[in-house]
């Protein structure tokens, strides 16, 4: 699509889809980074099992950084939800009239879960539990 | 300029794709409802942290809970119910994401030739990733 239109990368960037082209871009984000991440894991994993290479374990130092797991929360939260709201909006197109609504309002849902969630993580990393 | 077309209902790869992707989003949380529900029972209120038992309720392995408090984790946490739960986990998650891969893919790569490559590449990528995965449920 973007390619048909010949719009440049970083002109691209300027266009102003709002809330629900952040929304768009996130959940692509996540998608592909859940699938790469997981792949890795899955093969590392075989790796380890059936062939006893520390793989797995090199790959898991990564995953166990605070850095990733901000990341990887955010992706899987981020696309559960959204992906509830396409799902909701794919069923029931009636709801499309309140599209704009319901992105902001399922930003009422993430935010709330995302900060407890890394508010308890950040909390236990400190204390060291 | 060409925009993705909107699948019709019928036997296409494109709205079966379309559909699969919806039931197995909601499918997801029911997996997640369970595994979490199950651990909360089984008590990882007091036996883990945050994080592990997140992992587990995205992917009820036992090597997930091995950093726990738990006695013994072949007591209620490794077993064919959860053997199967991971079954299903695979085969939903595996297929949404790599078709998902296509699809983006196919947004940027419009010439019929790079599609059906496309098409292949992620077809043995599938049945790989299932094997692979198969594999690791069974060893673990
Ligand atoms: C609660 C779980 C999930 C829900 C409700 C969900 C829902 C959805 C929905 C509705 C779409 C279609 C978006 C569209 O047509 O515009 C989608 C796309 C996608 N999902 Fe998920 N999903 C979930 C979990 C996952 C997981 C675990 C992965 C990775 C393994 C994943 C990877 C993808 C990818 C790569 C796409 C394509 C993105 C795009 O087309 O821009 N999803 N998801």
């Amino acid at each position: 699509m973007a390619l048909d239109r010949r719009v440049g990368f970083f002109e691209g960037l300027k266009y102003k889809g709002g809330g629900p082209m952040l929304a768009w871009i996130l959940h692509r984000i996540s998608g592909l980074g859940m699938i790469v991440f997981i792949s890795l894991h899955v093969v590392a994993s075989f790796f380890t099992q059936e062939m006893g290479s520390d793989w797995a374990i090199s790959i898991n130092i990564v995953y166990e950084s605070v850095i990733f797991q901000l990341f990887i929360v955010f992706s899987v939260l981020y696309h559960g939800i959204n992906g509830i709201r396409i799902i909701i909006l794919d069923l029931w197109p009636r709801m499309l009239r309140y599209q704009k609504e319901m992105t902001w309002l399922q930003w009422l849902v993430v935010i709330p879960i995302y900060g407890l969630t890394i508010y308890i993580m950040i909390q236990r990393m400190i204390t060291g539990e | 300029m060409q925009t993705r077309k909107v699948p019709h209902p019928g036997w296409n790869l494109e709205y079966l794709m379309f559909l699969f992707t919806r039931l197995s989003g909601l499918a997801f949380f029911l997996l997640a409802v369970i595994g979490m529900a199950a651990a909360l029972i089984m008590g990882a209120r007091y036996q883990m942290d945050l994080g592990t038992l997140m992992r587990w309720t995205f992917f009820p392995n036992p090597n997930h809970v091995l950093d726990s408090n738990i006695p013994d984790v072949t007591f209620g946490w490794a077993n064919g119910f959860w053997q199967i739960m991971q079954f299903l986990a695979i085969f939903f998650g595996g297929t949404h994401g790599l078709n998902g891969l296509r699809v983006v893919l196919e947004d940027y790569i419009k010439r019929p030739f790079w599609q059906i490559v496309i098409r292949l590449l992620i077809f043995v990528l599938w049945v790989f990733m299932i094997l692979v995965a198969v594999f690791v449920v069974l060893a673990s």
